[in-house]
């Protein structure tokens, strides 16, 4: 307000007072004529007149513009207050900032991932063609997902009803020759329809069409904005150049613009799948299927399109001469298919949603504690309270007060805690799992700020009102105050703060309950042996060698014997083999039946077995155990003897143990010869130790296909190899790596460079994460929970002093006194604990799905965690507690 | 401020219209103004302080009085109010559009007695 208008009002005001004091003044006199004596005249006239500064504040007003101008009062009043107290002020607004902050942190992660829709148009039309095929033995019990095979998708893309677009693709890997050094590239493969279903336009050139995934048709490929950049230095002329795509020539269509994805499939070069529809067969269910619904199509209607196409697509296809292709009708394919949304956040969904609901709980703690801490304050005013009150202050008045001052403290604690989330969230994604989906998309928006600006004031009222509920007087108790001035302890206090130290003991057990149910997860997951040792000292790379480069499959053998050699060769390199999958990976090399000799398929309905294909030496670079017999040799593999290695949980399935395995004889199809058994390995938990480990067969990686073809040979090409050294992971050691590899041929790339530890820490980053997060939260739980506690005690002993030493001069003992306080903290926290536990077996059932080898409801943590926070209770109610042996009875007599 | 139970609330507007009414007949200031109504009324109506100061207030900021510093009967200084032109056509206005309502009132009175 301008300077000149404040001198007019205060002038105004000066008039208002000195108005009223001649009334009071001339009243008196009245009286006074009247015979009245002055004394008491002057009591009948104030009488009379009434509330003095009630009349004086109307007055006032009536001339401020409505009622800012008394809150800007308040709030003056508040700061004054504060910077008196800068301790108080400080722990407050710091215990807030840090609540508020990591909930803000969260919160950004939650609305970013879950809440803010996809980075595609119309997203919400978007689903996922998820297929379950409950009836498929040995997958449905490892993946309840069935995906899709290329003749699916020509069958539903051409009979749906439903869909404005549908595609197919799947991740790989490409090596690119001819640019710099040969260099391994992540792939999207896509089927027609994939651009056109995600709908974001091509940032130069055009989208690759149906027309390229004719297997004789155009071939061309498109860039993503990121390899464009960094291979290209973003040439805009780019489109229509050549490049080597696993040494062929492929044109470039376009570039899309940066920060596309698919789903969550980071990749370097978009590639069409290559499709024959007179070649395809039923099988070959390799691919995610992705689908734009029609305007006003539900999932349900969609699902139901989808299921009557299933026969369509059996009636279209075969799986080749002799085979029925209504056999399917066994697994159960069912459509279910799900938002899109809900696919790419996938797992994590829980997780927020626990994080988040964990770090509430936090702040709730942190508001019990500010609120206690307001409380004590207020007690301290409570004399002011009470004159202000007499001399007519409204109720409302001074609850206003109050609360401006909590709303104050609040908001403060939310602007210090944007800095805090700011600073939360660049730590969240740094120690937040590397695959957190939508990670790139993480941010602080308007809707994390009004989050902030929401929880802010919602605690500065949540923690206001608990004391304006307890200190601002009704009329009855205005008399009442001036005689607690020397009563020695106020129950109805006390039980205020007693209240809310038990529900911070219950909400902090719950969290801690939480923390050590996670640390027992990851204990119980460190101890499974995933089927391999040593991860740190285990180097993985992966290698491709296209069919353009090297034709013949036994020549691709002897090049990949020939890189283990020289790996071996290298230096501090104990052993080196390579395998079409490494554990944890997510690269999967396929499911497929066996038949045992002896047993009659007919009209079986075989299970699915993991497929995997091994070199000799695989099995001791990765520590996977022989349980029975031995490994291939080199001589076997050249000589493409039909053998086979199973794994433990097979050969008991099929023959009983491992040692009965030895010998016994399998086949892939009945026209493929019987591969003999030569080795039982350990199970090895493929998709990570949390899974259940599949039955998996191990092929040599060197078979006969067709048997009426018996020179043309089977190969991976695509592999991993594993070099078991205590030199992994320095960047010293994977140079010399690829230089053994250049050394074989200078065109072949590496790719996915990673000691094993890597790998499987990252198969655990779901569960470190949540460990991580819900120890922080349980910390913080524990520490503000023992704070209240310490308070609570420490303020009853400061405020019963008096009763201390009356108690101490009639002659009661020390330890006598020190335990009456512990004993009141242990009756607190035993209740809040017995409360806590109920809560917790309720609500740990909810992270159910986040917990291995361990139950929601363990007795250990339900047993330990208890007696630890009551240990911890006591201990923080002991401290202040000795602080009355230190009370000298005389004085605290005279103390008031 | 006690409210005196023989003394019944006034209607809205009804004290600003007594405050014009007598400062129209000179200025006073509030000690006097209440005595005024008082003596005038035969002690039927008596102002509450609680009500007279924001009403003054009020009523000078719609520019209806003046306040200047002047000398009570006691010979102590004080604030002394007085009407302005404003004041005396907004007093007229009401007065007018309060005896429209009186004599409306005692026409229903009337009926109802008959």
């Amino acid at each position: 307000m301008p300077l000149l208008g404040r001198f007019f009002r205060n002038r105004r005001y000066d008039d208002i007072a000195v108005s009223i004091q001649e009334h009071i003044d001339e009243r008196v006199e009245e009286l006074m004529e009247e015979g009245m004596p002055r004394t008491e005249a002057e009591r009948t006239a104030r009488r009379d007149f009434g509330n003095v500064t009630l009349v004086q504040e109307r007055s006032r007003e009536v001339w401020q513009w409505q009622r800012i101008e008394s809150l800007l009062a308040d709030l003056k009043h508040v700061f004054r207050r504060l910077r008196r107290s800068p301790g108080f002020a400080v722990t407050v607004v710091l215990t807030l900032a840090i609540g508020i902050g990591a909930n803000t942190a969260v919160f950004s992660v939650l609305n970013s991932v879950l809440l803010r829709p996809l980075p595609y148009p119309d997203s919400e039309q978007l689903v996922s063609l998820h297929l379950n095929a409950p009836g498929a033995p040995g997958l449905s019990e490892f993946r309840s997902e069935l995906r899709l095979s290329p003749s699916m998708y020509f069958t539903f893309a051409t009979h749906n009803r439903s869909f404005q677009s549908l595609g197919i693709w799947g991740p790989g890997t490409a090596s690119i020759t001819g640019l710099a050094q040969p260099e391994q590239v992540n792939t999207a493969q896509i089927s027609g329809g994939v651009l056109e279903t995600l709908n974001v336009p091509a940032l130069t050139g055009q989208w690759l069409t149906a027309a390229d995934q004719d297997s004789h048709g155009l071939g061309r490929v498109m860039l993503s904005y990121g390899y464009w950049q960094r291979r290209f230095g973003g040439d805009p002329g780019v489109v229509g150049r050549t490049i080597s795509v696993n040494a062929q020539p492929r044109v470039i269509a376009g570039v899309m613009p940066r920060g596309f994805k698919v789903l969550n499939y980071d990749f370097d070069l978009l590639v069409p799948i290559a499709l024959d529809p007179v070649k395809e067969i039923l099988a070959g269910f390799g691919y995610r299927g992705i689908a734009r619904l029609r305007p006003g199509v539900s999932i349900p209607q969609a699902n139901a399109d989808v299921a009557s196409l299933i026969n369509t697509w059996m009636d279209s296809w075969s799986n080749g001469p002799g085979t029925n292709p209504h056999w399917y009708v066994n697994w159960k394919i069912t459509p279910a298919l799900e938002p899109l949304k809900t696919t790419m956040v996938g797992g994590i969904q829980t997780v927020l949603w626990v994080v988040m609901g964990m770090i509430a709980v936090v702040m709730l703690i942190a508001c019990t504690n500010v609120a206690n801490l307001l409380l004590v304050r207020a007690d301290a005013r409570q004399q002011e309270l009470a004159v202000r009150s007499a001399l007519g202050a409204g109720r409302w008045r001074i609850a206003r007060e109050l609360l401006v001052e909590s709303l104050t403290l609040g908001l403060l604690g939310g602007a210090a805690g944007v800095a805090v989330a700011y600073g939360g969230l660049h730590l969240l994604t740094a120690v937040g799992p590397v695959n957190l989906p939508r990670l790139s998309e993480i941010s602080l928006d308007g809707r994390s700020i009004a989050f902030t600006l929401i929880l802010s004031v919602s605690s500065g009222l949540f923690f206001g009102t608990i004391p304006v509920l307890r200190y601002v007087p009704s009329r009855e108790r205005v008399a009442l105050l001036g005689a607690m001035r020397s009563a020695s302890a106020n129950r109805e206090r006390q039980r205020g703060r007693n209240l809310l130290v038990m529900t911070q003991v219950a909400m902090a057990l719950v969290l801690l309950i939480g923390a050590v149910l996670m640390i027992r997860t990851f204990l119980a997951m460190r101890n499974v042996d995933p089927g391999f040792s040593g991860p740190a000292s285990l180097q993985v790379m992966r290698l491709s060698i296209p069919e353009t480069l090297v034709g013949d499959s036994a020549t691709v053998v002897r090049m990949q014997n020939s890189i283990v050699d020289k790996l071996a060769a290298i230096p501090g390199v104990s052993s080196v083999g390579f395998t079409a999958s490494v554990p944890m990976s997510g690269a999967e090399p396929g499911w497929d039946q066996i038949r045992v000799e002896g047993q009659n398929y007919l009209n079986e309905n075989a299970p699915m077995r993991l497929y995997n294909y091994v070199s000799p030496g695989y099995f001791r670079t990765a520590g996977t155990r022989l349980i029975a017999g031995r490994d291939f040799t080199w001589a076997e593999i050249y000589n493409v003897r039909p053998m086979g290695i199973v794994s433990e949980n097979l050969a008991r399935e099929l023959w009983g143990s491992p040692a009965a395995a030895i010998g016994k004889r399998f086949q892939e199809l009945p026209t493929m010869p019987w591969h003999e058994v030569v080795g039982v390995v350990q199970d090895v938990h493929e998709n990570g130790v949390d899974q259940v480990a599949p039955a998996t067969v191990y092929w040599p990686s060197l078979m006969m296909g067709d048997p009426s073809a018996p020179e043309k040979l089977v190969v991976r090409r695509s592999v991993y190899f594993a070099i078991r050294s205590d030199r992994a992971g320095t960047q010293a050691f994977i140079n010399e790596m690829q230089q053994a590899v250049w050394s074989v041929n200078s065109n072949l790339p590496v790719a996915n460079v990673n000691t094993m530890q890597d790998v499987y820490s990252d198969s655990m980053a779901r569960t470190s994460f949540t460990l991580v997060m819900l120890a922080i939260a349980g910390a913080m739980a524990l520490a503000l929970g023992i704070l209240g506690i310490y308070g609570v005690i420490s303020y009853a002993v400061s405020q019963r002093t008096r009763e201390i030493g009356i108690r101490m001069a009639l002659g009661a003992k020390k330890n006598e006194l020190v335990w009456m306080f512990v004993r009141s903290a242990l009756v607190l926290t035993v209740v809040g604990t017995a409360v806590g536990l109920g809560a917790a077996a309720a609500l740990m059932r909810l992270i159910r799905t986040l917990l291995f080898g361990v139950s929601p409801l363990d007795p250990v943590t339900f047993t330990v965690v208890p007696v630890v926070l009551v240990a911890a209770a006591a201990l923080a109610s002991y401290l202040p507690a000795r602080r009355t042996s230190a009370v000298n009875p005389v004085e605290a007599l005279r103390a008031e | 401020m006690a409210k005196n139970p023989e003394h019944r609330d006034l209607f809205p507007g009804a004290l600003e219209i007594m405050i014009l009414q007598s400062l129209r007949l000179k200025p006073m200031h509030g000690y006097a103004l209440v005595k005024h109504i008082k003596q005038v009324s035969e002690n039927l109506l008596q102002v509450e302080e609680g009500s007279l100061y924001p009403a003054l207030q009020r009523m000078l900021r719609e520019g209806l009085l003046e306040a200047e510093s002047g000398i009570s009967t006691k010979g102590r200084p004080t604030r002394i109010y007085r009407l302005t032109s404003a004041g005396i056509r907004h007093l007229e206005n009401e007065v007018v559009s309060f005896e429209r309502m009186f004599a409306g009132f005692n026409r229903v009175l009337a009926a109802a007695k008959a």
